[in-house]
């Protein structure tokens, strides 16, 4: 493991060299593009150069659409065939990230390779081609609450980075990189650092077992009206990873198509429905009780730490103002009395 | 490489019969080896694809009785013999026939609950499960819905079988009232040694279950099998996860002492 410091002119040079043979993502931001008039939408995107990488706000969406895009091609059809696309791109990928996010990728391994045995195809195959060079962050954004998760810190990275004003710190820890790094820059004994503290704390409940009243305890009635199942709690989460199949075909000919998964969420209608007309968890409260649950207890149960990591972008796109991180500490609160109302 | 399993393969339908108006069991052409209880994610290119449970099996072909309630459902139906059904699978934990084996058992199955029972009781009735005794208790909304009516008659003549109608209706001589009444009227002479196994709508298993504990039979010993939304069968699409459980996974028969403490 060496340390090096880059001069930003080195740092460029250091990026168009890795940029020659791998494909690098990162934070970019969008401009016009947010929610609402004249703001600007930040998410992960591949980067020209260094000076698109933006690391002045959080990304409204999560770096997961590089394993797990939005909408993806399962496979095409014909009359009896079933044939899965090649990759487009077949290039690893670089993506520059925060801890949390890459704590982040540790939640979705769990799902895609581990849970039922069987490593998902098309989650591995992208997965394996993932390279994490980690941006420092030791200073939190708004409605953060990684340390409160746990998830501030890791070590799974191949390159930790420090952006100063005039110079950029590396820690290389995967030696495949070393040679990019020849005749660039200096050695330094820079050691990345962990933020320790967010401006929103979170009390996550110790329970092994969460009692039956907390189910239908009445905290979660006010979600029953304040939430409008928008999903982007789910689509901006970077360890929500549920997904529906959907099939098209094409309309010259009505032989050949495609089967598409593409992104499903616990908050949206429909989630549940089943042939016939049962479904589950009409109350968006439920729903609300549903993802709490499974993000802060559920998880932990049958992977042995907590879904959720802390990076509170639910709380930043929540069209209602709805604050999951409040949302945790009611739930603890209500623990308190043992789930009594 | 990593196997795709998300991949269906064709199966010929070799045969296939009405069992209501909108119930139909269609047979396939299948050399693979399962379980009573599992089921396949069942496609239709074009369309989509659901969990559909084995309603029967053989060493060469499989059945999927299936009612005609939705999309997807409703196209498998316009299928024709010597056409294609398209499925990957089997998926999930059946029956646990090892503990079946030789046990005091009986089945409550009601409406379209019947098909995953029937590998089960088909292998009983043959001789190929060896039980102490078998009850059997089917209930259905009408007369019209009754499934496979012409199996009942050859199971009514190998164990003791109730079949009952919700509500008395007109043509109709045989028992009436919904399964629970009928599981209630069970006289059990030592109820820790017998083996029950409920199948059917949420609310019928809720309250099926509930009497077979007021007769006394241990909740280890009841089984119970869940029916949920599912994109996979793998344990990916997290449709049909349960507090920490995965109905594809650890399901989709469960014993009650786990199925009790789940809460959608």
């Amino acid at each position: 493991m060496n340390s090096y410091e880059l001069t930003r002119s080195n740092f460029a040079a250091l990026f168009a060299a890795l940029a020659s043979r791998y494909r690098i993502y990162g934070p970019k931001r969008f401009a016009g593009k947010g929610r609402f008039s004249d703001t600007d939408l930040i998410k992960y995107a591949p980067l020209a150069g260094p000076d698109e990488l933006e690391l002045s706000e959080k990304s409204s969406l999560s770096p997961k659409s590089l394993v797990f895009p939005p909408d993806e091609t399962i496979f095409h059809f014909n009359e009896n065939d079933f044939v899965a696309p090649k990759p487009a791109d077949d290039r690893e990928i670089i993506v520059l990230l925060r801890p949390c996010d890459i704590n982040g990728f540790a939640r979705l391994d769990k799902m895609f390779l581990e849970n039922g045995g069987q490593p998902d195809f098309y989650y591995e195959r992208r997965r394996r081609r993932l390279h994490f060079f980690m941006l420092e962050c030791r200073a939190s954004f708004e409605n953060c609450f990684c340390v409160s998760m746990q998830a501030n810190s890791t070590d799974n990275y191949a390159a930790a980075l420090r952006f100063g004003d005039e110079n950029v710190q590396v820690q290389l820890k995967d030696e495949r990189f070393a040679g990019f790094f020849a005749g660039l820059g200096r050695g330094s004994d820079f050691c990345p650092e962990f933020v320790q503290e967010n401006f929103k704390q979170v009390r996550v409940p110790a329970v092994d077992t969460m009692p039956a009243e907390m189910f239908t305890h009445k905290l979660w009635e006010e979600y029953d009206s304040r939430c409008i199942a928008c999903g982007r709690c789910n689509t901006s989460c970077v360890t929500c990873s549920c997904f529906s199949t959907l099939d098209l075909f094409y309309a010259d000919s009505r032989q050949c198509g495609e089967r598409r998964r593409v992104w499903d969420g616990c908050h949206l209608d429909g989630f549940s429905d089943m042939a016939g007309g049962h479904s589950f968890r009409k109350n968006k409260g439920e729903r609300m009780r549903f993802k709490a649950f499974h993000k802060i207890y559920d998880f932990r149960r049958r992977f042995g730490f907590n879904m959720c990591v802390g990076c509170g972008r639910c709380d930043d796109v929540c069209p209602e103002f709805i604050s999951f991180s409040s949302c945790i500490n009611k739930v603890s609160d209500a623990l308190k009395g043992g789930g009594k109302p | 490489m990593t196997e795709n399993s998300f991949l269906p393969f064709p199966v010929k339908i070799t045969r296939i019969v009405n069992e209501s108006d909108c119930e139909f069991t269609m047979t396939v052409a299948a050399r693979l080896p399962m379980t009573p209880g599992q089921f396949f994610q069942v496609s239709l290119p074009k369309i989509g694809e659901a969990p559909i449970s084995i309603s029967n099996y053989g060493e060469d072909w499989l059945q999927f009785t299936i009612r005609a309630v939705g999309r997807l459902t409703s196209a498998i139906q316009n299928l024709r013999v010597g056409e294609n059904l398209f499925i990957r699978g089997p998926y999930g934990v059946g029956f646990p026939l090892d503990k079946l084996c030789n046990s005091n058992l009986i089945i409550v199955a009601g409406g379209s609950g019947v098909a995953p029972v029937r590998p089960l009781i088909s292998q009983i009735v043959a001789g190929a499960l060896p039980v102490k005794s078998l009850r059997l208790i089917t209930g259905f909304k009408s007369k019209e819905s009754i499934l496979f009516a012409d199996e009942v008659a050859e199971w009514q003549k190998k164990c003791s079988m109730t079949l009952t109608i919700d509500k008395p209706q007109e043509g109709w001589t045989g028992e009436t009232g919904l399964v629970t009444e009928h599981i209630r009227r069970l006289k059990l002479d030592y109820p820790d040694t017998f083996q029950a196994i409920v199948v059917g709508p949420p609310v019928m298993m809720k309250f099926s279950t509930a009497e077979f504990r007021l007769l006394g039979i241990p909740v280890h010993n009841i089984w119970v099998s869940f029916e949920r939304h599912m994109s996979c069968g793998l344990g990916k699409c997290g449709h049909c996860k349960i507090d920490n459980t995965y109905v594809c996974l650890d399901g989709p028969v469960m014993n009650l002492s786990q199925a009790a403490t789940l809460i959608d």
